[in-house]
């Protein structure tokens, strides 16, 4: 039954550092951001904002379809190499003065970039919004070592003023409104004026004074990268504020920490991402900044470079047939935006960096199913998350793939089976058998004495017992019929329904 | 052309079955019910029982390989058999087993799909003087694609009034053991779909789902909301003479 065992345990990425795992299973999560009205609030306004304005600009595109499929196909045909396309990355990479250092997890990428910041001299460092760091922990990490790191983006900027969480991939204060951002500013930012008001611009233009001195004292930048060209060793940033333009061009110093999925082979394959990515992730025609380097230049941007290859996980993700699409993902977050579970939850539910039904197969992939076990049944399989993304990962069916391996390592763990499977062993088994299951079914009708009889009108069943209870917890329940379908085929046509 | 009722159906629902028979009847179909059908394993699959699912897969294909078609009341029961029963005989190693279930699957019709693109029938006959406000239910619409097949039969109904459901691409909670397992996450998913039945004014909520609708029924029940959920073949049954 089980794919053929791998000639090594999978690497995943390490506990105790970075985020990909929550404190709390997914259920206990989100029945406290649930019952947060305000959140529900900002959530439910924000995620439908972005999704009209995606549906707009993706329905002027023609060709969308054929632009998805060229995607899928460029990614999946870029994973099938990613050993060639990465040497030939560091190979580029270096030839054009750059430094390529390969992070085999968190805690490695952390020590690489700490080593290289405490090398020039520098104790801050500013930084580019970046998911890879996110992921590592690598602002704790730097401030364990003495460095201070200061994010830039105004998402980002919000959340770490706050002392706060990301809870979305592209937004990552989406669960605050524009009343709650000017209380923090106001608390945290020093100097701030007191008559500031929520107006967007207003809020967006005193982050604007407080980043500037940053950006012009600051000697090293930390980021990320959105995509590496292969052929050229080209990193790319796009970016909607600027923030990053000043990062990748004034300090000294510039560090990207990059997954090692975000290689593609060439520009022209750039081109088709450049196209996919703005319109799903902010539903914008094109991205305000997009930003590429290549290695260093006498007298213009850093001078130096370094790129850090993070695996963490990744290997693991790709030696999966059917998981290791989710490293196709370009992190756009139009998934989160239409999930009809995260637009309710937000994303510390999933206690991950990496929220939603793209959080949903990617966290409990990267770290192994054991520590994130519940997650990929935060979701109803409704299927829209693989209608919106721009390179077709079928997450619903990776959902189903990864619950299967939860249930298998769960029956090869423990020595009694949990109830859950005992129940659909012994279901298979009546169902496998007609005779037996209309025999199941007959005494079902138990259950219209089980169920307490509330809704006498309508024949509904207000409380069931056990497990079931959760069902009646808000719903009533169908009240088994005096007659099955087949009881009554039997009766009425007994002669057509005759054993063949 | 032979019946998949359902497990659902059969046990819980079956005046969806009898309806489902009456529409194809009047349509002219003969209707065969083979009595050795179960479950298409839809359950298991999805809550990852995927070995427990391969007998059940099994009984499926024998039970309804010999049959030109076969058809569901149930986009989510025909998107498993469709989708599904092939990778779980493969994921057994039975490549055999997956082979049939290919080829039954592609013979596999929930009822709209099978009225409107096999038989060729917008308009069935029926009559139904109700307002109705239809959720097409998240497997019909995205893992089956039917669009607007349901909608095209409903106008086709006498005096039925269709109203349009708002946000109705929107799942309505359900999602079978997530019912259960992220309750919370369910009902909250739940309360706004029903708000948004209630904003129609709508008598009825129609489906073509029975376990959506039992998810919207059920809360609609709950809340005394005077909102009747009813399956679409149920409507599709409906003639002047005989009210469902």
């Amino acid at each position: 039954m089980s794919d053929a065992p791998a000639p090594t345990a999978p690497i995943h990425a390490p506990a105790g550092v970075g985020m990909l795992r929550g404190a709390r299973t997914f259920p206990e999560a989100a029945r406290q951001a649930l019952g947060d009205p305000q959140l529900r609030h900002n959530l439910g306004h924000a995620t439908a904002t972005i999704r009209e304005k995606r549906a707009n600009v993706v329905a002027e595109v023609a060709d969308w379809a054929e632009l998805r499929n060229a995607g899928q196909a460029i990614k999946s045909a870029t994973m099938a190499t990613l050993d060639e396309q990465l040497v030939r990355l560091e190979h580029q990479v270096t030839a054009a003065g750059g430094v390529v250092h390969w992070a085999s997890d968190a805690d490695s990428a952390n020590e690489i970039v700490a080593r290289l910041v405490r090398e020039t001299g520098s104790r801050e460092v500013v930084k580019v919004k970046s998911m890879a760091t996110q992921e590592i922990g690598l602002n704790n990490a730097l401030a364990q070592a003495g460095i201070d790191a200061y994010e830039t983006d105004l998402a980002e900027l919000i959340v770490q003023l706050g002392d706060d969480l990301p809870s979305h991939i592209l937004v990552p204060a989406i669960h605050r409104n524009r009343a709650e951002i000017r209380n923090l500013f106001l608390r945290a930012i020093p100097g701030i004026d007191p008559g500031l008001t929520d107006n967007p611009s207003a809020l967006a233009a005193a982050a604007r004074r407080h980043l500037r001195q940053r950006f012009l004292s600051a000697k090293v930048a930390v980021s990320g990268a959105n995509f590496a060209v292969a052929e050229t060793g080209t990193l790319c940033v796009v970016e909607s504020e600027g923030n990053g333009r000043m990062c990748l061009t004034l300090p000294d110093t510039l560090i990207t920490v990059m997954g090692i999925e975000k290689v593609v082979p060439s520009w022209r394959d750039l081109e088709v991402f450049l196209q996919l990515l703005p319109r799903s992730s902010t539903g914008e025609r094109m991205n305000p900044y997009t930003s590429l380097w290549t290695g260093v230049h006498r007298g213009d941007g850093p001078r130096a470079v370094h790129l850090v290859l993070l695996d963490n996980g990744r290997t693991s993700v790709l030696a999966d047939q059917v998981g290791r699409d989710a490293l196709n993902c370009i992190r756009c977050s139009a998934c989160l935006n239409v999930c009809p579970v995260y637009q309710r939850t937000g994303g510390h539910a999933y206690g991950s960096v990496y929220p939603g039904p793209i959080g949903a197969i990617l966290s409990p992939q990267l770290t192994g199913i054991e520590h994130n076990a519940s997650l990929p049944y935060a979701s109803t399989l409704c299927g829209a998350c693989y209608d919106v993304c721009p390179v077709k990962i079928d997450i619903p069916s990776i959902l189903v793939h990864l619950r299967a391996q939860d249930v298998e390592v769960k029956r090869a763990r423990r020595d009694v089976p949990t109830p859950e499977a005992i129940a659909m062993a012994a279901a298979a088994w009546t169902m496998t058998d007609d005779r037996r299951w209309s025999r199941a079914q007959r005494s079902s009708r138990l259950a219209r004495l089980v169920g307490r009889r509330r809704n006498k009108a309508r024949g509904l069943i207000r409380s069931l017992p056990g497990p079931l209870a959760a069902w009646t917890v808000a719903r009533d329940a169908p009240r088994p019929p005096a007659e099955t379908f087949r009881e009554w085929w039997a009766r009425e046509r007994g002669r057509d329904g005759q054993r063949r | 052309m032979a019946l998949f009722v359902t497990c659902l159906v059969d046990t819980l629902f079956p005046d969806v079955g009898r309806a489902t028979v009456a529409v194809l009847e009047r349509l002219g179909c003969e209707v065969v019910f083979p009595v050795e059908q179960t479950c298409c394993g839809q359950a298991h699959i999805n809550t990852g029982y995927h070995r427990d699912a391969v007998g059940l897969v099994q009984k499926f294909v024998t039970t309804f390989e010999d049959f030109e078609a076969i058809v569901a009341p149930s986009g989510s029961c025909i998107g498993s058999i469709r989708h599904q029963h092939s990778m779980i005989a493969e994921k057994a190693g039975d490549g055999e087993l997956a082979a049939r279930a290919r080829a039954v699957g592609a013979r596999a019709f929930e009822l709209s799909e099978y009225l409107v693109d096999q038989l060729g029938i917008t308009d069935v006959g029926a009559a139904y003087p109700h307002t109705v406000a239809y959720h097409p239910t998240c497997h019909s619409l995205r893992a089956l694609g039917v669009g607007a097949k349901p909608l095209t039969l409903l106008r086709s109904v006498r005096g039925l009034q269709l109203i349009e459901l708002p946000n109705g691409d929107q799942c309505c909670g359900f999602g079978g053991t997530f019912a259960v397992k992220s309750a919370d996450t369910s009902v909250a998913m739940l309360t706004d779909k029903m708000a948004d039945v209630l904003s129609t004014g709508a008598e009825v909520c129609a489906a073509s789902d029975s376990s959506c609708l039992m998810h919207i029924g059920g809360g609609l029940s709950r809340l005394q909301a005077g909102v009747r959920t009813v399956h679409l073949a149920e409507i599709l049954a409906a003639t002047e003479d005989a009210a469902p």
